[in-house]
């Protein structure tokens, strides 16, 4: 008798899990083989097999452990993680929209998995999503941010003809708020058309007063790899060998609207050349940021003599933020160095020698030098132009 | 054979089984299905219309009776989708989401999703121009990615990339020719990693690998590039032979027919591998220049379109130009056959069947969809599958 009360409790004791509803698995491991995966598809088996144990086991509560895993400076294991959070919440009859609303008001939380909790909330319940878009507006999150500056742009578009001191104000908070450069191109549009003065360059960041070197050869296309002078020494009084003598520094600034500096201006149309642009740059505290540069001529950026990036691609395209490089900006002077290549292509699209240039965190909030100078006026009948973009 | 064999099988058994269309330019990447009937193209022919996000150039591939495409979204247009529709009504399955971890900046007439998916018949291979290759199997659950651009930090063409990749057996082949960071690689269709990678001419290319068999019937993977082609073992990438006349650089792609390659270089330039490391030239003419469509090859015949949309047919013995028709252009595709006709569709969405087997061909259907159309359609259930940005449709009733 002794012997089968003893059965019957370890029984029972075995059974207590499966009668309190057995505990959700953490998928510590799985998600740890997730966040793994490197370059070349390194991970990628391991990855495989964790992918298929959670997407096999997991339900609606695990989508927040999931989400919260999500780390967007790893951007293989954010899509893999993605992949296993939508395809867990397409086969749920309904999402924890509870939890999804904490999770997105969570303003601390990476940003890419935010905008996806987001998505998954106005699935779930569209009304509580859309209450929510409002408080967006300084987000970390650019998607987000972007649904709050758009509502303050149609918001400010119903009350110009009644109210056009409200919309410059509506307008002047979507301003503050945007990031997407279509948006801040409205926006700026707007508010001009109101009378308003934008700075677009100092609001987006752009550098506007450099020195300029140059033409050095660029015969062949061979000048990119070659180190002229200038990559040798910074020194503004030093003279340099060009391609058709000596050549020293000489200021150069741009009142383009998004810092287009024009290397065709100083040198003229030339062909097969190269020139450089410096700056000095000087930052309020050490920092991460981001240099980021639209260029359709093979160019190369150095920040305080390292080199960002170089990209050896002529005469296919230009566009805002076409490239972006992250760096680190010391405390005081940084000095930044662009070379700039023009090729031999004669064709009437390929005369554009120049580049844009600015300095902003990582979500395009611009960074403005202490030692930022006024942002030059735009020559006569720029104006025009500018309305007309 | 194998029609007659479908016919009586449907007829035993009451259902039909179709051949899949795997890869831009369907099986064999020839424009053509094998047991692809003729169908009427007219105002009454849509069988369904389904909607799509965002924009898209790729062209759609079925397996089985699901159809599979890709989009990418977004003002930025970083988001990247791949779908399935059901071939039968048009319902989506599901649709699956990406971050494009590369860049997506393009020429305003192409998009992200520019390359076409491939599939080997259990898995979907998807490339965007981002750079992002991505494996799900049929159902949408995710067997691995990888991004290129990470990978290959130059890697990029700020035009964007539009060459659609190809499954040489159990090796999918991408070419990411561009100015700066020009490659091909061989890709384990299992795991996402390199078998092999070569170094590519440094000037963009959109054009894309062909498979075909070589002398002891096993594959050959064929890129073609600005100096022309080369053709590598799909497991090792090493060289079998080279063509160094020069080959268009644009979306239009050599096509192969019994042995021959029909090549878009100096107009059209055919071409007969062997066993020499040069194939040999079997004619070329300048007189047959593909505009951005391929060629395709039916019965003795090659057939062209020019810039000028006009579709031009040309014996396969010697080039000889037989008979020229205006199209309604411009065109961007390439053209599809089924049965004796032909079907190419315009840029500004009109559906065009050509009667191959008249005199001097002859137009006998249009179709206007009235949206831009820069997608090859793809060839299944003796239907026509054609997407836009914003639209997808099966058109021609079986």
């Amino acid at each position: 008798m002794k012997h089968l009360r003893l059965s019957l409790l370890s029984g029972f004791l075995l059974l207590l899990p499966a009668l309190a509803g057995a505990q959700s698995p953490s998928f510590s491991t799985e998600v740890e083989a997730l966040l793994a995966t490197d370059l070349e598809g390194a991970g990628n088996v391991e990855a495989q097999q964790a992918w298929k144990v959670i997407v096999h086991e997991a339900e609606a509560e695990d989508l927040m452990t999931l989400l919260g895993a999500i780390d967007s400076r790893r951007p293989l294991a954010s899509n893999w993680i993605r992949s296993a959070v939508e395809t867990i919440a397409s086969r749920q009859e309904t999402l924890p929209v509870e939890d999804l609303k904490s999770f997105v008001l969570s303003l601390d939380g990476d940003p890419k998995a935010r905008d996806l909790g987001f998505q998954l909330l106005r699935r779930g319940d569209a009304a509580t999503a859309e209450k929510l878009i409002p408080d967006f507006l300084q987000d970390n999150s650019l998607p987000l941010r972007r649904l709050s500056v758009a509502e303050r742009i149609e918001t400010a578009q119903a009350l110009v003809e009644a109210e056009p001191e409200a919309a410059k104000e509506v307008y002047r908070e979507a301003l503050e708020g945007a990031r997407d450069v279509d948006q801040i191109q409205t926006v700026t549009k707007a508010l001009r058309d109101l009378g308003e003065t934008v700075d677009l360059p100092k609001q987006m960041g752009f550098l506007t007063h450099w020195q300029v070197i140059g033409p050095f050869d660029n015969t062949d296309r061979e000048g990119q790899a070659r180190v002229f002078g200038p990559e040798k020494s910074l020194d503004p009084a030093k003279t340099h060998q060009g391609k058709f003598g000596e050549v020293k520094w000489q200021p150069l600034t741009t009142a383009d609207e998004f810092g287009m500096l024009d290397f065709n201006k100083p040198y003229g149309l030339l062909k097969e050349s190269v020139a450089y642009a410096m700056t000095e740059y000087e930052a309020p505290e050490e920092r991460d940021a981001e240099i980021r540069i639209g260029c359709k001529n093979a160019w190369k950026v150095w920040l305080n003599g390292e080199l960002l990036f170089e990209r050896d691609e002529y005469h296919r395209g230009i566009r805002i933020d076409q490239y972006s490089m992250p760096c680190r900006l010391k405390k005081g002077k940084n000095q930044i160095l662009v070379k700039c290549c023009q090729n031999e292509q004669t064709e009437t699209w390929t005369v554009d020698w120049k580049f844009q240039l600015r300095v902003c965190d990582s979500n395009g909030t611009a960074l403005l030098a202490t030692n930022r100078p006024p942002t030059p006026t735009p020559e006569p009948g720029a104006d025009e132009g500018r309305r007309r973009r | 054979m194998k029609l007659l064999f479908s016919i009586l099988f449907s007829a035993f058994f009451g259902t039909v089984a179709w051949a899949d269309w795997h890869t831009f330019r369907g099986p064999d990447a020839t424009g053509q299905n094998a047991d692809a009937r003729s169908f009427s193209v007219a105002e009454d022919s849509i069988v369904w219309a389904a909607d799509l996000p965002g924009e898209g150039v790729g062209s759609p591939v079925i397996v089985g009776d699901r159809l599979y495409v890709s989009a990418s979204s977004g003002p930025h247009q970083d988001q990247l989708h791949v779908l399935c529709f059901s071939v039968a009504d048009g319902s989506l399955l599901w649709e699956r989401q990406f971050w494009a971890t590369g860049r997506v900046m393009h020429h305003k007439k192409t998009a992200v999703a520019a390359p076409s998916l491939v599939t080997d018949g259990a898995r979907i291979f998807a490339h965007f121009s981002s750079n992002d290759l991505l494996c799900l199997d049929l159902e949408g659950n995710l067997e691995w990615l990888r991004g290129l651009t990470l990978d290959y930090p130059n890697a990029s063409n700020s035009l964007g990339l539009a060459s659609s990749p190809a499954m040489a057996g159990d090796v999918l082949i991408v070419q990411v020719e561009n100015d700066s960071q020009s490659f091909a690689a061989g890709i384990d269709s299992k795991t996402g990693i390199n078998l092999w990678k070569v170094d590519r001419t440094k000037k963009a290319n959109w054009s894309s690998p062909v498979i075909y068999a070589g002398t002891d019937g096993k594959p050959i993977v064929v890129l073609q590039g600005s100096a022309g082609l080369d053709a590598v073992d799909p497991r090792t990438g090493d060289p079998v032979w080279s063509f160094e006349n020069g080959a268009s650089t644009s979306t239009s792609t050599a096509v192969g027919s019994d042995g021959r390659l029909y090549v878009p270089s100096n107009g059209l330039t055919v071409l007969q591998p062997g066993e020499a490391s040069v194939p040999a030239t079997v004619w070329l003419s300048d007189q047959l220049s593909p505009g951005t469509s391929s060629p395709v090859v039916r019965g003795g015949l090659v057939y062209v379109v020019t810039r000028s949309s006009i579709l031009t047919s040309a014996s396969t013995e010697d080039g000889e130009r037989l008979w020229r028709l205006r199209l309604q252009g411009p065109i961007s595709s390439s053209p599809v056959i089924a049965g004796r006709n032909l079907y190419v569709v315009s840029e500004n969405g009109l559906l065009q069947q050509v009667d191959l087997d008249a005199p001097e061909g002859e137009v006998v259907g249009t179709l206007d969809l009235a949206e831009t159309i820069l997608a090859t359609p793809a060839l299944s259930h003796g239907s026509i599958f054609l997407r836009s940005d914003h639209k997808l449709w099966r058109i021609g009733k079986p």
